[in-house]
């Protein structure tokens, strides 16, 4: 029988450490694990007993890359078991700060870790050896989100300027407009990365996928709505735990998540796309709309697109909300500490991030659950490896190698967020 | 011009801290500009930028004795990528240095300390060996600044 293992011991270009087994029979690829082997990291266990208001600066500590999501489910969470509502300009403060994540983190995963896949190379070294102004223009679009995250969390990673209720001190209108000559330009520089990356060769592939995203009424999903799919699926935060399911495997620390009724199921900047397209920018609408994409788009291959029109979306978002921002009262709403159960979600980069508190009467956590896109993709992210490098089973076991590999990248998986560090074996017996 | 000592670690994760151990101990002092940073690549190239002269700290596994510390001239040859193999970052130290040396960003003094670890157990503190050099990259670090000041 022609069998045949390809096995990356250890995946570059993720953040994090986890490994690829795929085994192929006969031509057809019979197993796909992707095996996260990074210690279990137990920050569920150690909120329990800590302060409510705790949540957000612990929670940050989770990832380096995505910190604001995690402060920003977190604080929703906390506000919601404490009844307390965050509108107006505070509200608006936080999607600019989700805005700085989103450029940030896109960024830096289009032009540092996913774009050498299509371009032939190794990795960003060797591609800016050959195109040392586009790398230039990706660090300087990186750069202005550092900055935003810097304006409104106080500091660029792990900001320290969140807490429940809003803000420990707001940015005066002065300290906003400062930003806004360079938002222009990152606006420039992500348009152009819409169009550099439209540009690249994709492998035609589509999957059937269940789309799972926040969906707001007028808001492209940053920090609010209810949880939709393009199956039917529509349901408010609170009911998560009742069609999401959380299973151990043991090939990996981190935790598989399904919908309950039918399995696997994707979150990220395709499922946003797919739900929310309507609520794009006009900009960044015509940009997608230019760059061959159309909603939904069901290639995989091409979310480096739709991460960069997000890029786009994100520098608009922001310059929005900057030219019509106006100073708070007050930097937060107070809450009344009690005993309660908060659930939240917000859109973290790589897509839904879940929250559940419960709370004690002095507003020590009883217990918390954490849900990371990366650990809700893993299935979908298998049953890709399954169904999507068929074609490509006979190629040279490096080049299949590769195209395992980058279709692992799809994803931008954050393995250090889902566990609670990538190495690939492909066997072919 | 100040001399700027980058620190790069988790500061969580056993000796993996080392390299913000030792820029902590120099904060404060004349004539130094401190930062410790996670290391991720191109936020370490945004620190590199408008420095002249950059001295990195940094915890290494390459299989030499913990605790042993090499200076390695940044700013004149590539750095061996294996050394820092430890980054959890998908970019590590190696290749930010490179990036910036082929992006034309790169300091005109680049010196990296390099300290071998012994262990990377999140929550866990240093481990004596690899405490134990501190005090010899703190003075090391003191000295190179010393001879860029005379010179």
């Amino acid at each position: 029988m022609a069998t045949k293992t390809i096995k990356v011991d250890y995946l570059a270009r993720v953040e994090g450490e986890g490994a690829l087994n795929v085994v192929i029979r006969d031509g057809k690829v019979r197993e796909a694990e992707l095996r996260i082997f990074e210690p279990p990291r137990f920050f569920e266990a150690f909120l329990r007993g800590r302060a409510y208001s705790e949540a957000p600066d612990i929670t940050a500590r989770i990832c380096g890359i995505c910190p604001v999501a995690y402060q920003m489910s977190a604080v929703h969470a906390m506000e919601d078991a404490l009844g307390i509502n965050v509108g107006g300009p505070l509200r608006e403060l936080r999607r600019l700060l989700y805005c700085g994540e989103w450029i940030e983190s896109h960024t830096l995963h289009i032009y540092m870790l996913h774009a050498p896949d299509f371009l032939g190379y190794e990795g960003a070294i060797e591609m800016a050896r050959d195109h040392a102004e586009i790398v230039k223009r990706g660090l300087a679009l990186k750069k202005t989100g550092n900055a935003l995250m810097s304006l409104v969390g106080g500091r660029e990673v792990h900001p320290i300027n969140v807490r429940v209720g809003g803000f420990y001190r707001a940015p005066s209108k002065r300290e906003m407009r400062v930003m806004l000559d360079d938002l222009k330009q990152a606006r420039d520089q992500a348009l152009e990365t819409v169009r550099w990356v439209s540009r690249f060769d994709f492998p035609e592939r589509a999957r059937n996928y269940e789309f799972v995203s926040l969906s707001h009424p007028d808001e492209y999903p940053l920090n609010g709505g209810r949880i939709v799919s393009n199956r039917g699926l529509n349901i408010p935060v609170r009911e998560y735990d009742d069609h999401f399911v959380e299973t151990h495997v043991a090939h990996s620390t981190a935790l598989h998540s399904h919908i309950r009724e039918r399995g696997a199921y994707l979150v990220g900047p395709l499922a946003r796309f797919a739900l929310n397209y309507d609520r794009l920018t006009p900009l960044a609408r015509d940009a997608a709309r230019a760059a061959g994409l159309t909603s939904p788009c069901t290639n995989p291959y091409r979310s480096i697109v739709v991460r960069a029109v997000e890029v786009l979306y994100a520098c608009d978002e922001a310059i929005r909300i900057i030219e019509g921002y106006e100073e708070p009262d007050r930097p937060f709403v107070p809450a009344e500490v009690h005993a309660g159960t908060g659930y939240a979600a917000t859109e973290a980069p790589r897509g839904m991030l879940y929250h559940r508190y419960r709370i004690a009467d002095d507003g020590a956590i009883l217990d918390a659950q954490i849900v990371p896109p990366t650990s809700q993709n893993q299935p979908s992210i298998e049953e890709d490896l399954r169904l999507l490098i068929d074609g490509w089973v006979d190629l040279p076991e490096d080049e299949l190698r590769h195209r395992c590999e980058q279709t692992v990248r799809n994803y931008d998986p954050c393995i250090s967020c889902s566990t609670h560090f990538l190495d690939l074996r492909i066997d072919r017996g | 011009m100040a001399t700027r000592v980058i620190g790069i670690g988790h500061p969580d994760r056993g000796d993996d801290a080392v390299g913000r151990v030792v820029a902590a101990r120099l904060m404060g002092m004349p004539g130094i500009e401190v930062i410790e940073t996670d290391g991720e690549a191109a936020k370490l190239l945004d620190l590199m930028e408008g420095a002249d002269c950059v001295i990195i700290a940094d915890a290494a596994l390459s299989g030499a004795s913990p605790g042993a510390v090499r200076r390695l001239d940044a700013a004149a040859q590539p750095v061996p990528q294996p050394m820092f193999a430890a980054s959890s970052h998908a970019v590590g130290l190696a290749e930010s240095i490179e990036l910036a040396r082929i992006l034309d960003r790169l300091p005109r003094r680049c010196i990296i300390f390099a300290i071998e670890a012994q262990d990377f157990t999140l929550g866990a503190g240093l481990s004596p060996v690899v405490a134990a050099a501190v005090d010899r990259v703190v003075g090391a670090i003191l000295g190179e600044i010393g001879v860029w000041v005379d010179a």
